[in-house]
């Protein structure tokens, strides 16, 4: 969907594309700051295995913060992801935990091979940590990494991990590491919105929580597409609609069991909801799950589309591609007539 | 039957004759295999495991070892010969070679055989867990090496190159690689395929200790180990740029037309091993 010429008279206020990193919180949400930077520096204090990784994009990912605490265990790669997931591996090898950050795009597009052979294949205990997930930059396709879900699901071996907010980060963190082998977390950083501490949450590898219950909707979803169900639900109760929310922040392994109890309630609307294309990631995890094992509830997915995705402010392209708490309630009232 | 005893007093061109042998013998086994390029390492890795190396046969995981990187994984019948001579892969199960449930698969993986360290295979990954591997031992304090052994080939790729800037960036004096240069890849003659010369003077002027031998002279080869292995604690990776002559040490395969496999018939493997066996060295 690429604009024609500029018109000047739409009457509506143009927005201007944020900065590459800005916070995807909204005005007024309450935020923590580097959760992932912080809690890394927490773990590294008492696990003298874990070293730093990166491309080139420490300051982006936070990991500064574990640099400037532990500037000898942190390795600068420059921008070379290949090299950097090859190193990874041979540090692994020799016993270190490495934590090795850069965008998601360049994870799951540039480096795939070399996380594929390198770290999955060969079953290397390293935990890749990536920023700018899904449609969080408004610089079009170079930075939206919307099939990273996809990518690493279909990975052997590959742990997939898409964290809701900073209270989720500060507990996935230790989980990660305390889980042998390689995983891959999606990397919210900076000013990083604080939610699921209000609903008595904790993060569990492998856990699928039902944060809130509903009678008529079940959002299914995870990353920051929680948070937006979360407000879609708060939201429509204005309309009648009781909807729940179950968050799934490990991708892979799926949890089977607590989403097909969920999905088994009679007569409730279950709706996916992911900051990623349609293709490949929650919602065809969820189908094909329901689907194996019989559980037939009505069904809607919602996701990015199938197309490379616009440049520009994101709150603007959140309203367009349908993932903002807008246009998640617009969508249930229209399934609910 | 073992074609030469373990232990001491065998010499390096025996060692280098056996490792060829072994590899013919998988060769035959399977009726195919990179049976040329396995002829043209025979000498590198005789050095490498018969005198640069530190390790244990009986304990392929043994810590203190030297490490020993396949980036061309496809070269795995050399590696296994030499493993087999090594005594670290007992030498029956050559048999196997490719073989369903076998440990010696056609492309050397990690996770298969007792001594292959990386799972190669995918051109171009070597080098760059080799740079890992070096910062990780610096970490642990171990005086441990890595070898790696890449082919003319993975030049073309872009992460040799990265892990090339990062060795010399991080004064990986540890790191000892190894590029076969027998000039020849998939689609054709290395140097056409896409040209990486004048490369001693890029590898020099990337930061490393360079050195260009004639790969299948074994004193050569023996004097650049010793040099390479001279350079830990000077600050600077090592590389070994090899010239070698595919098929080496049969001569109807050194004169046959190159190709990146090299054309061998059924009744030929067999002639391979005569004409191997009328240069056995003492």
């Amino acid at each position: 969907m690429k604009p024609a010429a500029p018109k000047t008279d739409t009457g509506k206020p143009r927005l201007t594309t944020s900065a590459m990193i800005a916070s995807i919180a909204s005005e007024g949400q309450r935020t923590k700051p580097a959760p992932f930077g912080h809690a890394l520096v927490e773990l590294a204090k008492e696990d003298g295995s874990i070293v730093g990784m990166t491309a080139d994009l420490g300051k982006y990912t936070d990991l500064h913060i574990f640099a400037q605490a532990f500037p000898d265990r942190y390795y600068q790669m420059g921008m070379a992801e290949q090299l950097l997931f090859g190193a990874a591996s041979g540090l692994a090898a020799e016993g270190f935990t490495p934590v090795a950050t850069t965008y998601a795009v360049f994870a799951s597009r540039r480096a795939y091979d070399f996380i594929h052979q390198t770290i999955a294949e060969e079953d290397r205990n390293v935990k890749i940590a990536c920023a700018l997930p899904g449609l969080t930059s408004g610089y079009g396709p170079s930075h939206q990494a919307t099939e990273d879900l996809a990518l690493f699901r279909a990975m052997p071996n590959m742990v997939v991990i898409d964290p809701c907010d900073a209270h989720e980060i500060e507990q996935v963190v230790p989980a990660m590491v305390r889980h042998r082998g390689p995983v891959y977390m999606r990397l919210l950083r900076g000013q990083v919105p604080l939610v699921l501490d209000e609903y008595g949450y904790s993060f569990e590898l492998g856990k699928a929580k039902l944060l809130r219950d509903g009678y008529e909707v079940l959002f299914i979803s995870s990353g920051i597409m929680t948070m937006r169900a979360l407000e879609a639900a708060k939201a429509l109760v204005s309309d009648r609609i009781d909807a729940g929310v179950l968050h799934v922040p490990t991708i892979k392994p799926l949890d089977a069991a607590t989403i097909l109890a969920c999905c088994a309630k009679p007569g409730r609307l279950v709706v996916v909801a992911e900051n990623h294309t349609v293709n490949g990631g929650l919602g065809e995890a969820v189908a094909g799950l329901l689907m194996r094992e019989g559980v037939h509830p009505a069904f809607r997915m919602i996701g990015l589309p199938d197309e490379f995705l616009a440049a520009g402010a994101l709150p603007t392209l959140h309203d367009r591609y349908g993932i903002s708490t807008e246009a998640l309630c617009a969508r249930v009232k229209g399934w609910l007539k | 039957m073992r074609t030469a005893p373990l232990g001491h007093n065998v010499s390096l061109e025996r060692r280098a004759w056996n490792i060829r042998r072994h590899a013919i013998l998988m060769g035959e086994v399977q009726g195919q295999g990179y049976i040329a390029q396995a002829l043209d390492v025979a000498d590198i890795l005789a050095t490498a495991y018969f005198h640069a190396m530190r390790y244990r046969p009986d304990d392929p995981a043994w810590e203190g070892r030297d490490r020993f990187l396949l980036s061309n994984g496809h070269y795995a019948i050399a590696l296994y010969a030499a493993l087999i001579e090594a005594g670290i892969i007992p030498e029956e199960e050559l048999e196997t070679y490719g073989s369903d449930e076998s440990r010696l698969p056609m492309s050397g993986m990690a996770s298969y055989t007792p001594g292959m360290e990386m799972s190669g295979g995918s051109l171009g990954l070597g080098l760059s867990i080799a740079v890992g591997k070096c910062l990780g031992l610096k970490r642990k304090g171990s005086d441990s090496r890595v070898y790696t052994l890449f082919s003319d080939g993975e030049l073309d790729e872009g992460s040799v190159w990265e892990a090339i800037m990062s060795a010399a960036h991080y004064k990986l004096d540890n790191l000892i690689a190894i590029v076969d240069v027998n000039n020849q890849q998939a689609d054709g003659p290395s140097t056409t395929v896409m040209g990486f010369e004048p490369l001693k003077e890029k590898l020099d002027a990337f930061g490393w200790f360079v050195q260009r031998i004639d790969g299948n002279d074994l004193a050569a080869v023996r004097t650049a180990f010793d040099a390479a292995k001279a350079q830990h604690g000077q600050g600077k990776p090592s590389m070994i740029i090899a010239d070698t002559l595919m098929g080496k040490g049969v001569p109807f395969l050194e004169a046959r037309e190159k190709n990146h496999f090299i054309r061998v018939e059924a009744h030929e493997w067999r002639l391979a091993l005569d004409a191997l066996d009328e240069r056995k060295p003492s």
